[in-house]
């Protein structure tokens, strides 16, 4: 089997805040196709790389592109945050929820297909006076809805307030939400923080099927080792802002210098575990 | 609940005194720091013109015992539990804002059709009712700003003045009719709400609101010094009267009244003015309500909500706060159009910034967001200082009182539930609690 084309690439990422360096010369390249996990402990700089993808950040140096399957590419360091999802189609999560907790579960997959629905509702005009263009096009995004709400089995809950969800149907409302945009690359930040074991374990289930059935690719941030170990393509481990290593999850987990990371080591052993993972 | 609930205090039986007393003695202390000058003298003028001071140590003395006989008493009774006093919760009259919702909108706007018909004759309550419907109108119109996009705008009557101003401007110079100046002073007003919008975008909540304030006042400083252009304090007068599509309101052979063979009657003007509001009312209602179930409408209201969850969906926040604010604007402009020309007299002393106060007054009152909401508010708080007129100095009071009232009781507004815009099998109002937690 050929390699599959790369859709992400990371080259030589480098974030500054004042004088720390969060991100430091970071490159790395994610797959089509496939999950890639970006591990680290607590402060490593995972969120901080991904508000560089996603435009919540202006990378210090550095650049990241984002190539469609059609061969498209997006410099993603030069768009505007909201581009990035429009143009891009490299959707997000956020580590702390962000939903709309006012609006109703169906409403906020409802204002993901904005853009799309902003077309087809002729920039509102369409849609003031309720032309048939505009209502096929509304029922459309409502079978999309729908659609997701089966995936994350929200259903039941369609007309609820979103801020009556409990935590972990949260999480997965704001997966099927970000779905909603129709990504090329979607990045979950820490999506099983909070989740009970079953609830996890769910979530991975969650997670092949949508690079199954969409061919959406995920960029994945997580703590919960299991879940990256059984879900992921491909592991890469940061610590303060630089990788220390990259490959598939067993390459990683028997990495010397990953476990030193995560577990530290003795101040005798550094130089022996740095010539190692050298 | 009978053996669930354990967190409970236990409630202290018997009187507490030493307490009570102690409450009294610190109410009185902080009853004479505020009073002692307020009320303990007076300033009068002396027989030489010179002002003198009066010392009224009854008053201050009388004043201090009242409040700390009426802290003792409540300390007493109600904080030691010996007298409970029964929760009092308003009830929460529109719950089922779908069902109830409906026939109270609908009655309104049945009563608000028959006004003339019943009180034809009657001249001030005609006035008092185009004075309502015009704040229901503004009261709209910056629902769409602050109550859906949730951008608390403090200077919206900047843009009912530059209505009224292009309005007037308008008509006078080239004699454009009514109905031709209506849509572009709401035109010109929704240009200057984007402009005022580009600066702001980047500001939230209290800073926005603060240059919103700023920009309200701003207006109203060009139009009183911009003498040449705007008249100054002078204002403009001799405003065309509108005219029913070119029959003017006069006694006049080419009249409205002589043309549909009717004795001739002031009353018929007010009466065409008072459909015209209305009308006008009832356009930005249905807009909004219509707004609110597109794509743009479900995006203010998300922005509202989580501007970064916004941007991370692809939404452009500027252009959505934009037509916000343009949208706002032009239905602000068109009201202040009807009020130059109803006044046929504007000058800037009609704009100041307690139009504003008072237009975002009713839409917080009215529930954020509920349409509904903002017409009873603002019958209520428009309406309601007419009929308190009579009062005098006291209607102020008692207009406190009952926002004060209204604040205790129903802290989200009368009308507090969020109707959701689409639903899959049912819709269900969105209970207050949720929405209050979202805003904070």
């Amino acid at each position: 089997m050929t390699p599959s084309p790369v859709i992400l690439d990371v080259q030589h990422l480098t974030m500054r805040f004042g004088g720390l360096v969060a991100v430091d010369d970071l490159s790395f390249q994610a797959k089509r196709g496939e999950i890639t996990a970006i591990i680290g402990p607590n402060g490593a700089g995972k969120t901080t790389v991904f508000n560089c993808i996603t435009g919540f950040y202006q990378p210090t140096e550095g650049m990241i592109r984002a190539i469609h399957p059609d061969g498209k590419e997006f410099l993603l360091e030069r768009l505007f945050d909201f581009r990035i999802s429009q143009l891009a189609r490299v959707a997000r999560t956020f580590q702390n929820i962000r939903l709309f907790p006012a609006m109703t579960v169906l409403e906020n997959l409802m204002v993901a297909q904005h853009n799309e629905l902003m077309v087809k509702s002729g920039y509102t005009l369409f849609g003031l006076f309720s032309l048939p263009v505009y209502r096929q096009a509304e029922r459309a995004a409502v079978d999309k809805a729908r659609h997701w709400l089966d995936k994350v089995g929200l259903h039941a809950r369609a007309d609820d307030p979103a801020g009556d969800l409990p935590y972990g149907g949260q999480r997965r409302l704001e997966i099927a939400r970000a779905m909603c945009t129709g990504p090329v690359l979607l990045c979950l930040d820490e999506p099983a923080a909070g989740l009970n074991p079953r609830e996890t374990h769910e979530l991975g289930d969650l997670l092949n099927d949508i690079v199954a059935d969409t061919g959406t690719s995920l960029l994945l941030i997580e703590h919960h080792m299991h879940l990256v170990m059984d879900v992921s393509n491909r592991v890469v481990v940061l610590d303060y802002g630089q990788k220390i290593a990259e490959g598939t999850p067993d390459e990683v987990s028997n990495d010397p210098g990953v476990i030193a990371a995560y577990l530290g080591v003795e101040e005798e052993e550094i130089e022996i575990v740095m010539e190692d993972t050298q | 609940m009978a053996n669930g609930n354990v967190s409970d205090a236990p409630v202290k039986s018997g009187l507490d005194l030493a307490g009570a007393l102690k409450d009294a003695l610190v109410a009185g202390i902080v009853a004479f720091g505020l009073f002692a000058l307020v009320l303990g003298l007076r300033t009068e003028q002396g027989p030489t013109g010179a002002q003198i001071l009066l010392p009224r140590p009854q008053l201050l003395f009388m004043s201090v015992a009242l409040v700390m006989a009426g802290r003792f008493l409540i300390s007493l009774f109600f904080r030691s539990g010996a007298v409970r006093l029964p929760a009092v919760y308003l009830p929460a009259p529109f719950v089922r804002v779908n069902y109830l919702g409906n026939i109270a909108g609908g009655a309104l706007l049945v009563f608000a059709l028959i006004i003339p018909v019943i009180f034809f004759d009657n001249r001030y309550i005609l006035d008092v009712a185009i004075l309502v419907m015009t704040y229901v109108m503004l009261g709209w119109g910056l629902n769409i700003v602050v109550g859906l996009a949730g951008l608390l705008d403090l200077g919206y009557v900047a843009f009912y003045a530059v209505g009224a101003y292009s309005f007037a401007l308008l008509a006078q110079n080239f004699g454009w009719s009514f109905w031709i100046c209506l849509p572009l002073a709401g035109i010109v007003a929704a240009f200057w709400g984007v402009l005022l919008g580009f600066p702001v975008l980047r500001l939230r909540g209290d800073y926005l609101a603060i240059v919103t304030l700023a920009f309200g006042e701003i207006i109203r400083l060009v139009i009183l010094n911009w003498q040449e252009f705007t008249g100054g304090p002078n204002g403009i007068s001799g405003i065309p009267r509108p005219s029913f599509f070119g029959l003017p309101f006069t006694a006049a052979d080419d009249g409205f009244a002589a043309y549909f063979r009717l004795e001739f009657n002031p009353s018929h003007r007010v009466v065409f003015l008072f459909y015209v509001i209305l009308a006008l009312a009832l356009i930005t209602n249905l807009v909004t309500l219509r707004l609110r179930r597109l794509p743009i409408g479900r995006a203010w209201e998300a922005m509202r909500e989580d501007e970064i969850a916004c941007r991370s969906l692809g939404i452009n926040t500027t252009n959505t706060k934009l037509t916000a604010f343009a949208l706002g604007a032009m239905f602000g402009g068109i009201a202040g159009s009807f009020f130059a020309t109803r006044q046929g007299f504007i000058s800037p002393e009609s704009f100041t910034f307690m139009e504003s106060a008072m237009i975002v007054a009713i839409v917080v009152l009215g529930g954020m967001g509920s349409q509904l909401g903002v017409a009873l508010a603002a019958l209520i708080m428009v309406g309601g200082f007419e009929v308190f007129r009579e009062f005098e100095q006291y209607r102020m009071l008692i207009f406190g009182l009952a926002m004060v009232g209204i604040m205790v009781w129903r802290p989200r507004g009368l009308i507090s539930t969020r109707d959701p815009s689409i639903h899959l099998r049912k819709a269900k109002p969105i209970p207050a609690k949720v929405v209050e937690e979202a805003r904070t």
